[in-house]
C-alpha cells in the first residue's frame, strides 16, 4: 500500500501533494526522540506532533508519511518545509489510536 | 571490511566538516543532521550506519539548541568511521550520571510541548554511537564525541 491508498481507504486529507511513497510499518506516538529512534524507512507515523521539528524528525527518518491525528493542526513552518523536502503529510479527525486501526497496517 | 562501506575505498584523507549551531532557534534544529545526512548518502555510506550517525548527531544538536544557547560540531568522516564532536559553552551538567538516565530531563515545560524532554537525548546518542564520551564543567561548558564504525 503506498501513501495516496492509505489516504482513500482512510478517508484521510492530504496536506502535501508530495510524490506517494511505499508504507512498509507503522509507529505511533508524539515523543519526538522515541520516534526518531523508533521510527523506521517506511513507516507510517501515526501522531499529533504538527510543528516544524516533527517534519525534521520525518525527512530525517525516511519514514513513508506523518499522519497528523485528532485534528491537531500542521503549522505553517511546517508546511513549507514538509512541501519543501517532499514529506507525504496525511490529516485526520480520528484519534491516534483509531486512525492507526483503521490504516490496517501490521509492522513486520 | 563490511560489505558496502563504500566511503573507505573513496577516501585518501579524512573530510572535516563544521556546523554552528545556534541556541534557541527550533526552526533550524536538525539542520546539521540533515546535512551530514545528505552528504554520507553521496559519499556511499551503508543506510544502518547513517541513521546511527544521523540519530545521534540530532540528539546532540537539539541539545546544543534547548540547554546550551547553541555550540559547534566538528564532523570527521574517514573510510571506517565518523567521528562528532559537539561542544558548547552552555551552562554544564552537574550530574552526568543523572543526565544519562533514560526518563530524566531538565528540559522546561515549553520545550516539552514540541515533542522534546523525553529524557531520550543522551541515552539515544549512548545507544547508536559505537563510542561515546561526555567531559562537562559546570558554568563552563560540555563536550561530547560519538564515534560511529562501518
Amino acid at each position: 500500500m503506498n501513501t495516496d491508498e492509505l489516504a482513500a481507504k482512510c478517508g484521510f486529507r492530504k496536506l502535501t501533494e508530495a510524490p506517494p511513497k511505499e508504507i512498509e510499518g507503522a509507529f505511533a506516538g508524539d515523543l519526538l526522540s522515541w520516534a526518531m529512534s523508533r521510527v523506521s524507512r517506511g513507516d507510517a507515523w501515526f501522531t499529533v506532533m504538527g510543528n516544524l521539528n516533527a517534519v525534521a524528525v520525518a525527512a530525517l527518518s525516511d519514514c513513508a508519511c506523518i499522519v497528523l491525528c485528532h485534528g491537531s493542526a500542521l503549522s505553517q513552518d511546517a508546511l513549507e518545509r514538509a512541501v519543501r523536502e517532499e514529506i507525504v503529510i496525511l490529516a485526520t479527525e480520528e484519534p491516534v489510536y483509531n486512525a492507526a486501526l483503521a490504516s490496517g497496517i501490521v509492522n513486520r | 571490511m563490511r560489505r558496502g562501506c563504500a566511503g573507505r575505498r573513496m577516501m585518501a584523507e579524512p573530510i572535516r566538516i563544521h556546523y554552528t549551531v545556534t541556541g534557541d532557534d527550533f526552526t533550524q534544529a536538525g539542520t546539521a543532521s540533515a546535512d551530514l545526512k545528505s552528504r554520507l548518502r553521496t559519499m556511499g555510506f551503508p543506510a544502518d550506519v547513517i541513521r546511527k550517525v544521523t540519530i545521534s548527531l540530532y540528539e546532540g544538536e537539539i541539545n546544543l539548541v534547548i540547554h546550551a544557547g547553541g555550540g559547534e560540531i566538528e564532523v570527521t568522516v574517514s573510510g571506517d568511521r565518523i567521528k562528532l564532536v559537539l561542544s558548547d559553552s552552555g551552562p554544564g551538567i552537574e550530574d552526568i550520571e543523572l543526565a544519562k538516565r533514560e526518563g530524566w530531563s531538565s528540559a522546561p515545560d515549553e520545550i516539552r510541548s514540541l515533542g522534546f524532554g523525553a529524557g531520550m537525548g543522551i541515552p539515544n546518542m549512548i545507544k547508536y554511537s559505537d563510542s561515546f564520551d561526555i567531559q562537562s564543567t559546570p558554568g563552563v561548558g560540555t563536550v561530547v564525541t560519538m564515534e560511529i564504525n562501518c
